[in-house]
């Protein structure tokens, strides 16, 4: 084990899953997405201060501006125009859109007439501001649409007094106050101004439109940032370009925990473009500052030059010396004998002393790299006292928190601009990139870009644990699942607690569905950094739990879809937090019937279902695949999806396309591993994501439904392997039971 | 050194001439719409247009393109800054997740039609294979480059009938 603390990158992400329920009030909302979550460990994530979880259900303070109507944060009408401001970070799953599209839905403003602008870093204003969990939309639901509410009723108060009418008398649609008695209409720009004088109502006394009374939710409308994308405009973290600014690379031991004993900075300061080179010592905590090289260049290939040509001797005496094989290995012994309980319900013995069939299984997967497409990156400015961030970060108060700590200036003393992120995953969650890019702007005293190399992105990202669960399963006379237990290795950074989305949680499927569960967890300690990866833990429990169910139907001699319906039951709440199953059965029943499931398929075929409740989404896979010498061709993956009312129409269905497409490409082929602390991946020649050819027809299909909406970053990847699996299985008879498939000696055709 | 970016002849100074295209795009010439992936042409994140052709130009050393005219993402809207087919595209399609793949995803569909106007499902495949999209918008590009396949073949005809 390294010396290093790990406390800030432990289970730091908020996860909705397990025992985690919907709610229909909005401080319910809150609990069910806070949920078991330690409360200390959210407001680390979050870089809340303060007092208690200021989430923006309380409507913050409104301006002072007598000319523009401004009555919380989010909205600004002046006579020029209506401005939505977007308060959580951009990082591919289209909240820049979907959330002014809620606010501009109560505010009942035509979309084309709205500009939607990036807002800045304020809890006061915004309560927490941050991109993870699946929660930007359903933390913000119930917020957003009071706040465009307000500045509706604003609206029509105005008009009223202008024309001397009663409010109730008139109405808006697309930004205008209509007064059809009369036949006359004012746009909410000829009138903002008088909005801005009237008295601000009580969010909370304001009626919201019922969901038939939507024109824009629910459509399809494309990204507001979509033609500055398409024309190139400097959007992202990486584009930034500051007056006088230089580039600077950081070269980190390629085992963590190492530490500089000597380098060649007199050659590199030698080197053409090169300005400055010197050593950091790091600040002890492996999610800030760990020691390294700093490189100063005029440009980014002088500084990445001077990167390959840096030699270093690295004192590793406290340094990682994870090994792969070596867990493997333990895992192996450890499988055998029994671990701490996590689940223990019923009596999981007798139940398989009597079962009439078992089933077992060693399920294994490796551990994989969040592999974002812009490398971190990070352009700083300190000056005089105070730090200014570009940064494309998930979590920006936490950013500003952090860097102010290894700068050891006050973080009322840093402005942290956010930018669009290129990709997040989970990965920006951690600012350790943040943290170097302020520590070497301190020392170079002009502003610098850090930019990490692919090789660095791959070397230092925070990864997705690997795992292993030997798998034991009983089925009675009648085909019914009587007994099952999952025997779980994992890892811990720690010491004790199990690395983020590696620690199995009570509510883990089929807990409370089979009578008789015993889940065990044992960690194996790891120095290299884990932490939240798209679906934390659901990503790889599902896979396991979804494709021994379907061992346990087949040992049965059963239709796995009839057995998945089964073990769900009757339509009933979970706990308070958990799924629900009615929904859940709901979204099998309709992936599996627009897959046509139980139809005649081709020789060589074979379908697989899965379901899995994460994020608060239940949704439904079901994959069509053929296989030939282990060459899987995965012909169409229906997905049946029930997450509430739907905001964006495209952004939704996008982002189940996503989820598919990411998830058959990390099943398939994607792992690194680690021998003597170091990451034996360095670059994508050997982390091999899906392209164009290999990507399957994907249907998406969304139940209509009336629970508030939750958030689809992440519910939809985890069915999608074990959908895969089951359908190998069904059409060539091989269990998979490690991923990637390719370590079975399967791919892709 | 010079280099014809996008109709215009820009001035290096004294560069390495090893530099990749891709850094004097970015770090000399402000064109930072062309991105940074991998550094070793397995992304195709970087890749612009070298007298119509695709390249990676994080591994295409500058003083290879010589005389040659470089094309990137910025070049692509007409004079009156209009979207071309293939932008526009992918904004009436909203392909994009985080949208950092992209425009290299745009120059690559840009120069598949500039070579085969009406592309099959394998052109299209074989065209795009080398760009990889982490957000996983595959499914979506697919049919941007159909549309702006479809949009061009229409403009050309209507320019024919018009001569």
């Amino acid at each position: 084990m390294t010396a290093l603390n790990y406390a800030d990158i432990g289970d730091v992400v908020p996860t909705v899953t397990g025992e985690h329920a919907m709610a229909s009030d909005a401080n319910a909302t809150t609990d069910l997405l806070v949920g078991r979550l330690d409360r200390r460990q959210f407001l680390k994530l979050t870089g809340l201060v303060g007092g208690g979880l200021m989430l923006s259900f309380t409507m913050p303070r409104a301006f002072g501006n007598s000319a523009a109507l401004q009555p919380n944060g989010y909205i600004k009408i002046d006579a020029t125009g209506i401005l939505i401001y977007a308060k959580n970070p951009e990082i591919g799953q289209g909240v820049k859109t979907s959330l002014p599209m809620i606010v501009a839905e109560e505010l009942d403003a035509a979309w084309e007439d709205v500009e939607v602008v990036q807002s800045t870093i304020d809890q006061s204003l915004y309560g927490v501001q941050f991109a993870g969990g699946s929660m930007s939309i359903p933390m913000n639901w119930d917020a957003l649409r009071r706040s465009g509410a307000t500045a509706r009723a604003m609206l029509l108060g105005a008009a009223a007094k202008r024309w001397g009418v009663e409010p109730s008398s008139i109405s808006t649609r697309d930004s205008h106050v209509i007064h059809a008695a009369r036949g006359r209409k004012l746009a909410y720009t000829e009138l903002a101004a008088e909005a801005a004088a009237m008295p601000v109502p009580n969010p909370q006394s304001l009626t919201l439109k019922k969901r038939d009374q939507f024109r824009l939710l629910g459509k399809r409308i494309t990204g507001v940032d979509n033609e500055a994308l398409v024309r190139g405009e400097p959007l992202f973290g990486i584009d930034q370009t500051l007056p006088g600014m230089k580039y600077a690379v950081y070269q980190k031991c390629p085992a963590i925990g190492g530490k500089v004993a000597s380098a060649n900075l007199d050659a590199i300061k030698a080197m053409p473009g090169v300005r400055d080179a010197f050593v950091l010592e790091g600040n002890g905590n492996a999610g800030e500052l760990l020691p390294g090289v700093a490189i100063i260049a005029d440009n980014t290939y002088s500084a990445i030059q001077a990167k390959r040509a840096l030699k270093v001797e690295w004192d590793e005496s406290d340094a990682s010396k994870d090994s792969w094989s070596h867990a493997k290995a333990e895992a192996e012994r450890l499988r055998h004998g029994s671990g701490p309980q996590v689940v223990n319900t019923g009596d999981v013995d007798a139940a398989f002393a009597s079962g009439a069939n078992r089933a077992s299984g060693f399920y294994t997967y490796h551990f994989v790299s969040h592999a974002t497409l812009e490398p971190q990156n990070c352009t700083a400015w300190f000056k005089d006292g105070k730090l200014e961030l570009w940064a494309p970060t998930q979590t920006p108060a936490q950013g500003i928190g952090s860097a102010a700590k290894v700068v050891g200036i006050s973080p009322s003393n840093v402005t942290l601009h956010q930018l669009r992120c290129g990709g997040g995953f989970g990965r920006r969650l951690y600012n350790d990139f943040t943290c170097e890019a302020a520590a070497i702007a301190k020392r170079a005293g002009v502003p610098i870009k850090l930019q990490w190399t692919r090789e660095d992105d791959m070397a230092y990202d925070l990864y997705r644990a690997g795992g292993f669960h030997q798998m034991d399963g009983a089925v009675d006379d009648d085909g019914k699942i009587t007994g099952w237990r999952d025997r779980f290795i994992t890892f811990t950074n720690d010491g004790s607690r199990p690395v983020s989305g590696g620690g199995i949680h009570p509510g883990v499927f089929p807990a409370g569905l089979v009578d008789n569960v015993r889940v065990e967890q044992t960690a194996l300690p790891w120095s290299n950094r884990c932490a939240a990866w798209r679906a934390p833990g659901s990503n790889v429990f599902g896979f396991v739990v979804q494709s021994f169910l379907d061992e346990l139907a087949h040992a049965a001699g059963r239709d796995s879809l009839e057995v998945l319906l089964e073990v769900l039951g009757e339509p009933r709440q979970m706990g308070r937090r958990g799924m629900h199953t009615g929904r859940a059965a709901g979204v099998v029943k309709l992936a599996a019937k627009e897959a046509g499931w139980g139809r005649e398929l081709s020789d060589g075929h074979g379908m697989g279902v899965a379901f899995y409740y994460s994020h608060a989404g239940h949704i439904a896979e079901v994959a069509e695949v053929s296989v030939n010498q282990k060459q899987v061709n995965v012909h169409k993956v229906t997905v049946a999806a029930d997450v509430g009312p739907i905001v964006n129409l495209s952004g939704a269905e996008n982002q189940m396309q996503g989820s598919v497409v990411d998830g058959l490409s990390t099943m398939t082929g994607l792992s690194v591993t680690f021998e003597n602390g170091r990451v034996q991946q360095s670059n994508f020649d050997r982390y091999p994501m899906l392209k164009m050819p290999s990507t399957p027809e994907v249907a998406v299909h969304f139940v209509d439904s009336d629970y508030p909406p939750t958030g689809l970053g992440e519910p939809a990847l985890p069915p999608l392997a074990p959908a895969v699996c089951n359908a190998i299985f069904a059409a060539c008879g091989h269990r998979i039971r490690t991923l990637p498939i390719s370590e079975e000696g399967f791919s892709l055709a | 050194m010079d280099l014809k970016v996008n109709g215009e002849l820009r001035s290096l100074g004294d560069i390495d001439p090893q530099t990749p295209l891709l850094w004097v795009l970015r770090d000399e010439l402000g064109l930072v719409g062309t991105k940074f992936g991998c550094g070793i042409s397995q992304c195709g994140a970087c890749t612009v247009l070298v007298d119509g052709q695709a390249v990676k130009s994080c591994s295409y050393p500058v003083s290879t393109v010589g005389n040659a005219a470089v094309t990137t993402v910025e070049g692509l809207a007409g004079s009156d800054g209009s979207l071309n087919a293939v932008q526009q595209a992918w904004v009436d399609l909203d392909v994009a997740q985080c949208g950092y793949c992209q425009a290299g995803q745009i120059m690559a569909a840009e120069a598949l039609l500039r070579a085969k106007p009406n592309p099959g499902d394998d052109d299209i495949d074989q065209a795009m294979a080398p760009n990889l999209c982490r957000c996983g918008t595959y499914i979506r590009i697919r049919e941007a480059v159909k549309v702006a396949a479809a949009t061009r073949r229409s403009a050309a005809e209507a320019s024919d009938a018009a001569e």
